[in-house]
Formats: structure tokens, C-alpha cells, sequence
């Protein structure tokens, strides 16, 4: 999807919605959205606006940052935003403070169109709607695993090997590349990793870490086999720089966002070459698990507690019209929409194929944070060489205890 | 000047301060005290577009009416500031009680997130500051003696390294620093190694954000420099000269001199700068091998879930540092104003 | 005076210093130069990973666009993304914060000049170590209450917030400046009826105006790039240039338009080339009388 492309589309709908009537069953209300800015979320904001109208008025925030506004925002009261565009992390203060409300009666009246895989359900309380999907999966190059004589790979150990064979043949110095960055990046990599293997990150009902052990030392060491495949900037490495490589066909296997398909399949910055042979696959499983080493993430809409019941209702109708199957339909290509009506494209294969797989969702857990931060910031000296896995994941669970004691999660 | 007429003077500037700096620091200062209350949690079933899972969940309603109780959370006094995330007493006696070398106790210590920022923050701050004077006075010299015409655009061109918004230099200099980008490819050439990577190993990420601090800096030290240079008094050196006086003994006898309080003025600006040095951390993705002390706030504050009370013990170290550091300056300044005073 | 005593100085020491300064230049301008030549190019060949000679011949340019130059990115940011309204925004909140500050700044900086009590040179101080902190910390802090208060969001609490953040440097600055113009001027204004402020009004403003132009340089340098600041207190519709710029870089969800901040960041150089050349004389005649007392 391209920007200008979005953009007519949104000057459309301002349009209409200027002249058109309110033609979303409100009739007053002030709505307020707060979200990330990329291409999906803006389409979804751009069809709420067009419930703007007499007695209604819908205005939006989009911003990368908007993680670090939406605490204080909803908090206010009356809250700034009267809605805010979240994901499975990202909803977990929220819920956690209380700053969003239940949706079920809003669902009953307003929601038949909405399927019930949609709703995020938090101890039987509708507290959130999602509408697209996202998961890291490969990407792999068929003409250069081809010419390297292997299989595209379904497990990591398949990707260690398959980038051996690519060096062995000299095709490649660095065939593989992950969003490895010093950070949440890394961060979310062991993620995947350990989940791939199945592991628990904190002893079942405590807040106490659980990642010190075997399984971790595992999810540790096939990291560390990776990162020897790939480039020694590694830890530098974020979406960007991946995508980066990959078209300048640096790369023949690389484990990447979902929603990254699009641009790398499009026919700027790459040649024809490396787009038509690009393909994109399921994440692999790894250490003989049945479930692939990734993690599953949605992007919903919550509404705030602190607003009128008038101004919440506005919103959860406008953003309904958001994520209608018209708006939907038009935005196609935008992301892995989990809307009735979605046409799955070529971009979208490697998430369909990774949720299909039986992946997990990323832990809506309150104190999950806390142990992605310290993995992200605790793991580089042992990638690096400086340190042993043991001692990493000691030092993330010692990180992990300081902030958790600190947030009140432990005593 | 009276007291009152003082204030009257001060107040606009001093109310602007008192609200948005004094009052924050104070309630910054405040949290960094306390930690979060107890955290109520209960196990829910959570479901969602890829199944149903139990988790932990915070139980709001306990946990709000504990919040009612003590809004600004638990005190702890100065437990966060000792605590592992900053300066880690109990591990540091840990560490210096089973050393087995003085080495191996200082890598126990750079294994822990604040010595490991501190460590490179002080580097950096002692490196950046006098190379930024040096490097500022002799392009002050060296601009001083073209021929007017040349001066102007000199001047300009001698700014851009200040002028372009860091967040975005930093980033135009990573890509060309890259294994396969414009400096990247010469640095190879020149050192004659293919492999050379600035961003993988930490030596040569530190060089790579200590030159760059060098370079962004030296254009504010040139600005105030050159300024100073055009009130040499020519009397001096004229005097100097006919002393018989080398060009190198009038540098240092009688320019430098006179342009001394420029240095501490810069100096101060610098030290405290550089201290808090962040952009370009992450604008080359140094965290791995270079974080900053304000690189552990900025990841404090825009984590999964905000440390709010963490960052802010940050913070208030960083403060208590920079003070330490401008000390011997202050004190000078302390002695020039009882030296003025009427 | 400068020219007599460079007539006199032995041959090499002009070579010298002359070589060392274009050097200099060259090093300063090249990331600039290297930016404005790129910000023409597609983002396949500013930031090409296969070869850095692509950024000087455009290959994927030409392949993209049919020229070797192209004029999409500025498209793109000024008029598909407005990027004018950043512009403007960032036109109000600079002319402002500059203002504001400065006058704040001559006045208190006058007082503590003036002024011989110790509690000025404290004021000093704290004012140093209140720059001190880091404002990352500050603008979390202002968060709950602006969004309590109704504040948030709008230009004119941006504007205030920075003159606060950046009132210890012009206060520490203007100080010195102060220092430097005698204190007979004043006083000899005082013995003739003026009460203070009357003095500090016909006397002290007719000749401050070096100091405060170059003070005023580095206010709105401060200003013009911050990012803390201006990112964190500014809804959508009054974004400033530094952090629209910082939007069109994507995120780990989707690539951002690379080429859109680049020539974003080309077009926000302009208007200080422009300033410098202007104000290039009174910069340095204003350090010049001011900065020298440290």
C-alpha cells in the first residue's frame, strides 16, 4: 500500500465525512483516538472519521510513541482519548490501572458484525476489540536456497544448517538475519525462542522469573547459533536495517515481521530477482516442539473508563466503522486484518501459516514487561561471547526481581 | 541593587523555573523514594483471537483501593537507589567479597546496568570536553587569520555540525559508518580489512560516538572562541613581538590567557552536555556496547511498562553527578564573585 | 591587527593553519553535503547496502524514477505528508520560545549582574544544576497533570515548557554578558533621578542587543531541534519538524519514508543558513563583548 495512495483515500473520506451525514447510528459524542502511526491503524482512524458529523466529532492522535501517552491520557478524567488502538502488550497497564472499560454492552448493542475470535476476553469481560494480526516468520530466498541444494527449513536447527550450506557454497558470508537490536528487539526474540521450547516464564501463578534453566539455556544457545550466522553488527539490527538487507539481497533466510511483507514484496528499493523469488513461510519450530518459535500479536481497539457512557459509545461505534468490511476491503494489503471480508495476499502467507501452526500469543501478562525489558538489556554480553548463558539469564532474573520488587509485583 | 528590586528583575525567569523545573525535581526527587503498592493478583482466563490461555492478571479493585489509601505508593527511602538497577551495594559486597582478582571484581562491577553506563559516560565526557576545546580553539585560530571574504561561509559551514537535528545526523552518520557504506568502505580500504565493523565491537563503537561527540561539539566551542579572539588586545602582542616573542610563545602567553574564562565557560557547558549524552546512543544503536546513564533513563521510561521511580533515582544520580564534576568550576566561579562582589 | 601580525609569521605556519582549517570544513560539510546530494536519490541508493557509489550515480534512481534525480522526497514530505504545517508550527513555537526567553533572560540575567548579594550567585548555581536534569525525566512528569488540567497538546504550553527547560542557559549567559557593560553606565543613570528600571530601560537596552541576538542564537537552536520536549506535549496537528521528521522513519511494524525525513531534514537547514548569514556579524561581536567573563 502506498502512502499516497492511503492518503487520497483518507482526503476521500474527510470529505464524505464533512458532507455526508452522521451515517454511523450516532448522533453525538466526542471521539478521540490515540495509536501507533503506520499504514493500517491510519486507514482504521481515516474510517472512523467518516462517522464525524452533526453532534459528532472524531479527531486522532497517531503517534510512534503514543506507549508512553496513554497512561497519563487516560488516566486524566475526563480522559484525553476517548479510545486508544493497543496490542497485546500494550493493553496490559491499561487493564492493570483500570483505565479501560468492559465493552460487553456496548457489543450487545452495537456489535453484531464483530466475529468472537475478535474479542479479547480478560476473566469473561470483553475488554478490547482486535482487528489485525502480526507474528515474526521467515522469509527465505528460493533461488539461493536452491542453488545451495537445501530444503526450505521448517525447524531452526534446518536454518543453522541451511545457512552452513549457503556459506560451504560461497554464496553468502552472512546468509541469515534476525531483529536481534540490544533492546526490546532482543528482547522479543528470546521470546519467541523460549516459547518455541515451550517454556514458562514465571512459576505458574507467582510473579516469580522462571527463565534460569535448561529450556532458557536452550533458547539461548540456538540464539547464539543464529546471531553466528548472521552479520557481526547483529546487535545493531532492527526491522529497518533487516529489511534493509534483504533487498539488497544481502540475505537468504531471515526471521522478520509480518507486516514487513508488504513493503519487501513491492517493486521499490529491490530488483525483480531477489522480490520474485522471495517467499514467505511459517516461523520454524525449534528443539523438536510442535509449535513455532514465534509469537502471535494483535492490534485492537479499548475505550476509556474515564469518559461519558455518550462519548464511549460514539467511539466504539466509530471505530466499528473503521474496521467495517468496506474500509477493510479497500485497505487489503495493509496488514493481516482479522475482519470478515479479508482477502489474504502473497504478503500475508508467513502470519497465516505461523497462527495456523498452533503459534502462541505473546503473554498478556502484567508483569511481562518487566521480563522482556530484562532480557532485552541482559543478553548481549552472552551473544557477544563475554559471557556464559548461565550467568545471563541470572543477570535477567536478578534485572527482573529489582523492577518487579519495584512495581510491586514481588515483595 | 535592593532586594526588592532584585526580585521584581528575577521573577518572571525564576516563577518559569520554580514551576517547571524546581517543582518537578522536587516531586522526581519524591518518587524516587517510594515503589508501587503491593500488586493483588489473581489467575483469569484470557482469550483472544488465538485461544484462551490462564494468566496472572493485577486485581484492580484491590489494588486501587490501596492506591486510594497511599497515592504516591509504598516509601522505600533510598532502597531503589541501592538496589540492583542502579548502585547495587549489596552485589558490589558481594562481588568484592568472593573476587578472586581485582580484575575479576571489576568485571563483576561492569556487569551490573549502572557502572557499565557510568563507565561510558565518563569516558566520553572526559575525552569529549578537552578534545572539543582543543579542536575548538585551534579552528578559532585557524578561521581568525583568513582573509575576511573566506570568514563568513567558513563560519556557517564550521556550524552544521550543531545545526542538524542529532536524532537525524546520528542517524545519516550510522548508515555511512555501516560495513557497506561511504566511511565504513574507506576505513577498510585504509586499515586494509574487509571485516572491519564499527558497530560490533565495543572499542570501536565507543571511538565511533566519542568522534562524533567531538565533531557536533567543537562548532559551539569555535562560536565562543573566536569571539574571545577578536578582543585580544593588540597592544599585548605587538608588545609580545617586539620582545622578540615566536608566533607558538604568543599563543601561549598572551592569547590563551585572555581567553581562559572562555574555556571554563565551555567547559561547564560541555562537562554537563556530554554527561548526559543520549541522542547519538541511540542514534547508532550503541546500547549494547556504549549506554549512557540518560540511555538507562530513556529505557526506563519507555519500557513495556514505565519505571517511573527507577528512572526518576536515575535522574536525581545523574544530577548529584554532574554537580560532583562541575565542582572545581563552581568553586572558581565562587571565588571570581566574592573577588567582584561590592 | 590580526592581518599585521600574519603578514610577519613564517610562510609555513599560514600553510599550516590553512590546511588544517579547509580540513575542517571539509570534515564539518561532507555528512551535509553527502545528505543533500542523496536527498535527491531513492532511498535504494542514499542508503544502499549493496554499494556506497550508488548514493553518487543513482543507479536504482534511474531505474526507479527514469532520472538520476528526483524530487520525491521533497514531494512526498511537503506536500503529500505537509510537512509546511510542521513548518509553521515550528515557525510559532521558536518565535515565541525565543521571545519569551529572552525577555525573561535580560531581565533576570541584568538582576543577577547587578545584584552583589550571595544569594544571586546561588540562584546561579541552582539554576546550573537545574540544567542539569534530564528533560526526558521533566516531561514524564508534566504528563498527568497537563492531561488533568486540559493543557496538553497545545502550542502555547510547548512554548512555556521550553523557555522554562532552557531559561538556566540564557540566564547564565545573558549574565556574563551583563558583566561586561560597566556598571558606571547605570549608576551614573541612577545618580541622574532614574529608579532601576528606568535605567536598565534607556540605558542598559540601547547597547545589549549583541548579547542578546547571540543568546538568542542558541535559544532557538535549542528550540529548532528540540525533540524531548516537543514530541512528548504536542498533539498530532501541532507537531513540530523535528518530530514529524522522526515519524516518516517507520517503526517496527512497517518501513517508514526514509527519503521524505531526509529531504525534510535538508529543507529545515535552510532557514538557519539564512539566519546565520544574516546574524553572522552580531554573533560574534555579541560573545564578543559578553561571553569573555565566563
Amino acid at each position: 500500500m502506498s502512502m499516497m495512495k492511503l492518503s487520497m483515500l483518507g482526503a476521500a473520506a474527510v470529505f464524505m465525512g464533512t458532507t455526508a451525514y452522521a451515517g454511523c447510528g450516532v448522533t453525538s459524542g466526542n471521539v478521540s483516538i490515540l495509536g501507533n502511526d503506520f499504514a493500517a491503524i491510519q486507514a482504521v482512524a481515516e474510517g472512523a472519521k467518516q462517522c464525524a458529523g452533526d453532534g459528532v466529532t472524531v479527531e486522532s492522535n497517531l503517534n510512534k510513541d503514543y506507549r508512553d501517552l496513554q497512561i497519563a491520557a487516560l488516566t486524566a478524567n475526563p480522559a484525553q482519548y476517548s479510545t486508544v488502538v493497543t496490542t497485546n502488550a500494550a493493553i496490559v497497564p491499561l487493564i492493570g490501572e483500570g483505565l479501560i472499560r468492559p465493552l460487553d454492552d456496548l457489543i450487545a448493542k452495537h456489535g453484531q458484525n464483530i466475529s468472537k475470535n475478535q474479542l479479547i476476553t480478560v476473566d469473561g469481560k470483553v475488554m478490547a476489540v482486535a482487528f489485525m494480526a502480526n507474528a515474526q516468520h521467515l522469509f527465505v530466498r528460493t533461488d539461493i536456497l536452491e542453488k545451495a541444494g537445501v530444503e526450505v527449513p521448517t525447524t531452526y536447527e534446518d536454518v543453522v544448517a541451511a545457512s552452513e550450506a549457503i556459506k560451504a557454497a560461497g554464496l553468502m558470508e552472512h546468509p541469515f538475519a534476525t531483529t536481534s537490536q540490544t533492546g526490546w528487539n532482543l528482547g522479543e526474540e528470546f521470546v519467541n525462542m523460549y516459547l518455541g521450547f515451550g517454556g514458562e516464564f514465571f512459576k505458574p501463578g507467582t510473579a516469580e522469573p522462571n527463565v534460569n534453566n535448561e529450556t532458557g539455556v536452550a533458547a539461548l544457545n540456538m540464539l547464539k547459533s543464529l546471531t553466528e550466522q548472521s552479520n557481526p553488527d547483529f546487535l545493531t539490527f532492527d526491522s529497518n536495517a533487516v529489511q534493509a538487507s534483504w533487498e539488497a539481497g544481502d540475505l537468504a533466510i531471515a526471521h522478520l515481521w509480518g507486516s514487513r511483507g508488504t513493503g519487501i514484496l513491492d517493486a521499490e528499493g529491490s530488483t525483480d530477482e531477489i522480490v520474485s523469488n522471495t517467499v514467505l513461510v511459517s516461523s520454524p519450530t525449534v528443539g523438536g516442539g510442535s509449535t513455532p518459535a514465534s509469537s502471535l500479536w494483535w492490534d485492537g481497539f479499548a475505550i476509556a473508563a474515564n469518559v461519558s457512557d455518550e462519548d464511549a459509545e460514539a467511539s466504539f461505534v466509530a471505530m466499528l466503522n473503521g474496521i467495517s468490511q468496506e474500509n477493510v476491503k479497500a485497505n487489503n494489503d495493509a496488514a493481516v486484518w482479522l475482519v470478515e471480508g479479508y482477502q489474504p495476499s502473497a504478503a500475508s502467507a508467513g502470519v497465516l501459516a505461523t497462527a495456523t501452526g498452533g503459534t502462541k500469543p505473546y503473554p498478556m501478562i502484567p508483569f511481562m514487561g518487566l521480563m522482556h525489558s530484562a532480557l532485552g538489556a541482559e543478553l548481549s554480553e552472552f551473544l557477544q561471547g563475554s559471557e556464559s548463558a548461565e550467568q545471563a539469564l541470572a543477570d535477567v532474573e536478578a534485572a527482573y526481581v529489582s523492577a518487579a520488587k519495584e512495581k510491586g509485583f514481588l515483595q | 541593587m535592593r532586594h526588592k528590586t532584585f526580585l521584581w528583575f528575577i521573577l518572571p525567569s525564576l516563577a518559569a523555573m520554580i514551576l517547571f523545573i524546581a517543582l518537578p525535581l522536587v516531586s522526581v526527587v519524591v518518587q524516587s523514594m517510594h515503589i508501587e503498592h503491593e500488586q493483588v493478583l489473581v489467575v483469569t482466563e484470557n482469550c483472544g483471537p488465538f485461544g484462551c490461555t490462564q494468566e496472572s492478571s493485577v486485581d484492580t479493585e484491590a489494588t486501587a483501593k490501596l492506591r486510594a489509601e497511599q497515592p504516591l505508593g509504598r516509601f522505600a527511602g533510598l532502597a531503589t537507589y541501592f538496589d540492583r538497577g542502579h548502585l547495587a551495594s549489596a552485589e558490589i559486597a558481594e562481588a568484592w567479597a568472593n573476587r578472586e582478582s581485582l580484575g575479576d571484581f571489576f568485571a563483576e562491577l561492569y556487569n551490573l546496568p549502572f557502572y557499565k553506563a557510568l563507565a561510558f559516560t565518563l569516558t566520553y565526557t572526559f575525552v569529549v570536553t578537552p578534545m572539543v576545546i582543543v579542536l575548538g580553539l585551534l579552528i578559532a585560530l585557524g578561521v581568525n587569520r583568513l582573509t575576511p571574504a573566506l570568514k563568513g561561509p567558513t563560519i556557517f559551514v564550521s556550524l552544521l555540525p550543531m545545526i542538524i537535528t542529532p536524532l537525524i545526523g546520528s542517524l545519516i552518520l550510522f548508515w555511512m559508518i555501516d560495513a557497506q557504506g561511504v566511511i565504513g568502505k574507506s576505513l577498510q580500504w585504509i586499515f586494509d580489512d574487509p571485516e572491519l565493523s564499527l558497530k560490533a565491537s565495543p572499542p570501536l563503537t565507543w571511538i565511533t560516538l566519542i568522534v562524533y561527540g567531538i565533531w557536533s561539539g567543537a562548532p559551539f566551542a569555535f562560536v565562543v572562541f573566536y569571539a574571545g579572539l577578536q578582543t585580544v588586545n593588540s597592544d599585548s602582542l605587538e608588545a609580545a613581538m617586539i620582545d622578540g616573542a615566536t608566533k607558538w610563545q604568543q599563543i601561549r602567553y598572551v592569547v590563551i590567557p585572555h581567553l581562559m574564562p572562555l574555556a571554563v565557560f565551555i567547559s561547564l557547558m560541555q562537562l554537563m552536555d556530554n554527561f548526559r549524552v543520549f541522542e547519538p546512543v541511540v542514534g547508532f544503536s550503541a546500547q549494547a556496547n556504549a549506554p549512557s546513564l540518560s540511555y538507562i533513563i530513556f529505557a526506563d521510561m519507555r519500557s513495556d511498562i514505565t519505571r517511573f521511580n527507577s528512572a526518576a533515582a536515575t535522574s536525581v544520580l545523574t544530577v548529584i553527578g554532574v554537580t560532583i564534576l562541575l565542582a572545581p568550576v563552581l568553586v572558581r566561579t565562587w571565588r571570581d564573585f566574592k573577588g567582584k562582589a561590592v | 591587527m590580526s592581518s599585521t601580525i600574519a603578514n610577519r609569521s613564517s610562510r609555513s605556519l599560514i600553510v599550516i593553519s590553512s590546511a588544517f582549517v579547509l580540513l575542517w570544513v571539509i570534515v564539518a560539510s561532507f555528512p551535509f553535503l553527502w545528505t543533500l546530494w542523496g536527498s535527491f536519490k531513492v532511498q535504494g541508493d542514499f542508503f544502499s547496502k549493496a554499494d556506497w557509489t550508488q548514493a553518487l550515480t543513482g543507479t536504482r534512481t534511474l531505474i526507479e524514477t527514469g532520472g538520476t534525480f528526483t524530487g520525491k522526497g521533497y514531494e512526498g514530505a511537503w506536500v503529500q505528508e505537509e510537512f509546511w504545517r510542521a513548518a509553521i508550527n515550528t515557525f510559532i513555537i521558536v518565535f515565541f520560545t525565543v521571545v519569551i526567553s529572552l525577555t525573561f533572560g535580560t531581565l533576570g540575567g541584568y538582576a543577577l549582574a547587578r545584584s552583589g548579594h550571595n544569594y544571586s550567585f546561588w540562584l546561579l548555581m541552582i539554576a546550573l544544576v537545574f540544567r542539569a536534569m534530564p528533560h526526558i525525566t521533566l516531561v514524564s512528569g508534566y504528563l498527568l497533570p497537563f492531561f488533568e488540567w486540559n493543557l496538553w497538546g497545545h502550542i502555547p504550553t510547548a512554548i512555556i515548557v521550553l523557555v522554562a527547560i532552557n531559561q538556566p542557559f540564557t540566564l547564565w549567559m545573558l549574565h556574563s554578558f551583563f558583566l561586561n557593560i560597566p556598571k558606571d553606565l547605570d549608576e551614573s543613570a541612577k545618580v541622574d533621578g532614574c529608579n532601576q528600571f528606568q535605567a536598565f530601560r534607556h540605558v542598559i537596552i540601547p547597547v545589549m542587543w549583541p548579547g542578546v541576538i547571540t543568546t538568542g542564537l542558541f535559544s532557538f537552536l535549542l528550540a529548532y531541534n528540540d525533540f524531548s520536549v516537543t514530541s512528548m506535549l504536542l498533539s498530532e496537528e501541532n507537531r513540530t519538524m523535528v518530530p514529524a521528521i522522526y515519524g516518516f522513519l517507520g517503526s517496527t511494524q512497517e518501513e517508514g519514508n526514509v527519503m521524505f525525513a531526509v529531504a525534510s531534514v535538508v529543507s529545515a537547514t535552510a532557514p538557519l543558513f539564512v539566519l546565520v548569514m544574516f546574524f553572522q556579524r552580531q554573533i560574534v561581536s555579541g560573545l564578543t563583548a559578553g561571553a569573555v567573563k565566563g
